[in-house]
């Protein structure tokens, strides 16, 4: 791993498995009485969140306060330049303040690079949404949540787990994913897509065009325009959320077409093959992009990716600020290069 | 007056040769000239003698933002750069959209003394698109105004646009546009195409600049005027002007040096300094611009010279200001990009960087050839020499240069603006 994490893209197939299973021994952690380790007492994680997103911040806060970490949480909500005071400026402060890992959210495409590559800060940046670039923990929870559904015997053999499993050690070699809807603006898309690849998925994107970035067509995954077509070969179908100001620019003529077109009903989700799960990152638009039918549904993850994603980002803070004990009694040795970090 | 010998300077890259100043004008090029007594002589021994470079679109912030740029600093800049003339773009705050502040940045240039500043009028008051400036009162100030852009801002309207190319035929006007459609850039932050994408950086497609360019080409055309067009900075924008030119329209081009050079992978850093408007292309883009120049298509290299305080480039993308400085880089970088690669030679860059600026700009006394009689506007070059960006060394108030670090060729060495030497041995006077 290295210091920071901004990006999907960053990550080796190593490191991608080293998040992942320390984040299956994370999850021991939860169903214990006291759902607590020890493992960064006395560090200091900040949430700094320029961004409304109460559940990527709640997320990130339940994750550092069961490692032990002490908790700042920084709500900077408007534009840095309309609230007056710099991005800088803010995060010298809290290099003043002895944090020890800055989790950010955004909404300026690459202001975590920005914070991580400009010598403002010391400690290490996690990157929890920024602009329409990136939301690598959102990925990194989606694919534990694939793997323990998805993923396989352990000797690597075709069978489908029905409910949640271990999918410890495993990738997602060859399995189908299809994400549908606002990709042009997602960075859930976008850090989806280069983790995927890199886990060995296949991945389709499915969107009207208009929501599709130019240049898409480059990106190591498939891309249709017709959500049917490819419901049959779909493992999982991650449905991404519609954002309101979307709905009077132009990019589809109204939002009961874009249900009708991309949106997933009962009868949609009837054409999956049965052991295909529905994913969404929240929160959802019931009646747009999925029918209540299907979000209350057994096949629905979507609650499952929320605690999924306290496990990851406790794996992922362990890892980047790492105590030189191990998370967990029985946890992966780090490697050379964790150490590093 | 005092008379100066620049003794074996190569003139525009040819033999070398002599060339004698005699207070404000050249007196005699030729070989073995004798200095009059008491003459200042500058052995020029290979360096390429240039006739002082003219930009037609530089951004001097006088009045409104002196804490980026005054009059002042621009033009030691603009000489350090080798520059005799800049054009000074209208975007001030209060906007030169009247006779009574072009005036006063024409006044302040003439002060400076250190380059001839030209100032750009607006096309519409406060370039707001909507209503023309009094263009005719600032054409008959003292200023002498004669190209007029809303630079900054596109002029959007096609009537408004189609009034100003016809109203500014009365003097010999001409509308430099920034071409820009506002409604397919809202909101842009650079190139539109895989970058972007990836990035999740709001696209600013081709077609955007492209587009309002087709248009304004075919206006001229049918209105008979002369339209310029700023800061060309993709391969489609150069076909249309291409086809424009190969009719007969009086249509002119100009490219930055950074458009020769740089391209939108360097966002990929998210480091503000790369964010410019028009942004960085593709290498396709860059190396259509490049022929572009070679041949013709685009008349001029203009600096689009954008200074920004500190503070508006060290934040997030996002927040940044767009623009780089670019005066004091802009010769090295044309010999990096054209003269080093074959595709210009230097009487090219003095058609490029002097002659064709200056006619565009109706610009008395620059871009004339180097001969007897003519105004000593002179520029010497070292293109031997190599060195590394260092903003710190700018005569610029501002440091928002993207080639910090970088290894280029060239350094001006002398800079004569009327016979008076504003930089000597690479330093001004």
């Amino acid at each position: 791993m290295k210091r920071h994490l901004i990006s999907a893209a960053d990550l080796t197939r190593d490191d991608a498995l080293l998040v992942l299973d320390t984040a299956e021994e994370m999850a021991r952690v939860a169903d214990r009485p006291i759902k607590k380790l020890p493992t960064l007492r006395g560090r200091t994680v900040v949430n700094l969140f320029f961004e409304d997103s109460t559940r990527t911040r709640i997320s990130f806060e339940a994750a550092a306060k069961r490692l032990s970490a002490d908790v700042i949480n920084f709500s900077a909500k408007g534009s840095s330049v309309s609230k007056g005071e710099s991005l800088k400026d803010t995060a010298l402060t809290l290099e003043a303040m002895g944090a020890d890992a800055v989790v950010i959210r955004h909404h300026a495409s690459g202001a975590p690079h920005r914070l991580a590559t400009s010598g403002w800060i010391g400690g290490s940046v996690v990157n929890a949404g920024d602009g329409t670039h990136e939301h690598p923990t959102q990925a990194l929870l989606d694919a534990f949540t694939m793997r323990r559904h998805l993923a396989g015997a352990p000797d690597g053999g075709p069978t489908f787990h029905r409910g949640p499993g271990d999918g410890t050690g495993r990738d997602l070699e060859g399995r189908r994913i299809t994400i549908v809807g606002d990709v042009l603006h997602s960075r859930v898309a976008r850090s989806n897509v280069a983790l995927l690849g890199t886990l060995g998925a296949h991945v389709t994107l499915v969107a009207p065009p208009t929501l599709l970035p130019i240049g898409v067509e480059s990106w190591p995954c498939e891309v249709s325009y017709d959500l049917d077509a490819v419901l049959a070969k779909s493992d999982a179908v991650m449905m991404l959320r519609v954002q309101s100001e979307r709905m009077n620019a132009a990019f589809f003529p109204t939002e009961r077409e874009y249900a009708r077109r991309y949106g997933l009903d009962g009868a949609r989700m009837a054409a999956l093959p049965e052991h295909a799960i529905v994913m969404h990152p929240g929160p959802m638009n019931r009646g747009m992009e999925i029918t209540a039918e299907v979000a209350d549904s057994g096949r629905c993850t979507v609650v499952e990716q929320v605690a999924n994603g306290v496990s990851v980002r406790m794996a992922v803070l362990y890892l980047l600020l790492g105590g030189n004990e191990p998370a967990v009694a029985t946890a992966t040795p780090r490697t050379e290069e964790t150490k590093q970090a | 007056m005092s008379t100066t010998l620049i003794r074996g300077a190569k003139l525009l890259g040819g033999e070398p040769t002599d060339v004698l100043i005699d207070g404000e004008t050249v007196a005699a090029v030729g070989a073995g000239l004798t200095a009059p007594e008491g003459s200042t002589v500058v052995e020029a021994e290979g360096l390429v003698a240039l006739p002082g470079l003219v930009d037609l679109h530089t951004h001097l912030r006088e009045p409104g933002r002196e804490d980026s740029e005054t009059v002042l600093t621009g033009t030691r800049a603009a000489a350090v750069g080798g520059y005799t003339a800049v054009h000074a773009m209208a975007n001030t705050f209060p906007v030169a959209d009247t006779a009574g502040v072009v005036e006063q940045v024409w006044r302040l240039g003439r002060e400076s003394g250190y380059c001839d500043v030209q100032p750009v009028g607006a096309v519409t008051v406060g370039l707001e698109g909507n209503k023309l400036a009094e263009l005719g009162a600032m054409a008959e100030s003292a200023a002498a105004v004669r190209v007029f852009s809303d630079d900054g801002k596109c002029v959007d309207d096609a009537v408004i646009m189609r009034r100003a190319l016809e109203y500014v035929k009365a003097f010999d006007g001409v509308v430099a546009q920034h071409a820009q459609e506002p409604r397919l850039t809202e909101g842009a932050q650079m190139n539109e195409g895989a970058v972007s994408g990836e990035l999740g950086l709001r696209g600013w497609p081709a077609v955007a600049e492209e587009s309002i360019i087709a248009r304004d080409v075919l206006l001229a055309a049918h209105v008979g005027s002369r339209v310029h067009i700023c800061h060309l900075s993709t391969a489609g924008s150069v076909e249309i002007v291409r086809w424009a030119k190969s009719k007969g329209w009086n249509v002119t081009a100009e490219v930055t040096p950074h458009h020769l050079l740089l391209t939108d992978e360097l966002v990929r850093t998210y480091n503000p300094v790369y964010k410019v408007n028009p942004p960085l292309r593709t290498e396709a883009d860059v190396m259509a611009l490049r022929e572009a120049l070679a041949d013709g298509t685009i008349d001029c290299v203009a600096t689009d010279h954008a200074p920004h305080p500190h503070e508006d480039k060290d934040c997030e993308w996002g927040a940044a200001a767009m623009g780089m400085v670019g005066l004091e880089t802009a010769l090295a970088v044309v010999q990096h990009t054209m003269v080093d690669t074959g595709l210009l030679d230097w009487a090219g860059v003095a058609d490029r960087m002097s002659l064709r600026p200056a006619a565009i700009g109706r610009l008395a006394g620059h871009g004339r050839p180097v001969a007897a009689g003519e105004p000593a506007n002179l520029t010497l070059v070292d293109p031997a020499y190599r060195g590394v960006v260092n903003p710190a060394g700018f005569a610029s108030r501002s440091r928002n240069t993207p080639y910090e670090g970088l290894e280029l060729p060239g350094r001006v060495t002398a800079t004569f603006l009327r016979g008076k030497a504003t930089v000597m041995d690479g330093k001004l006077t």
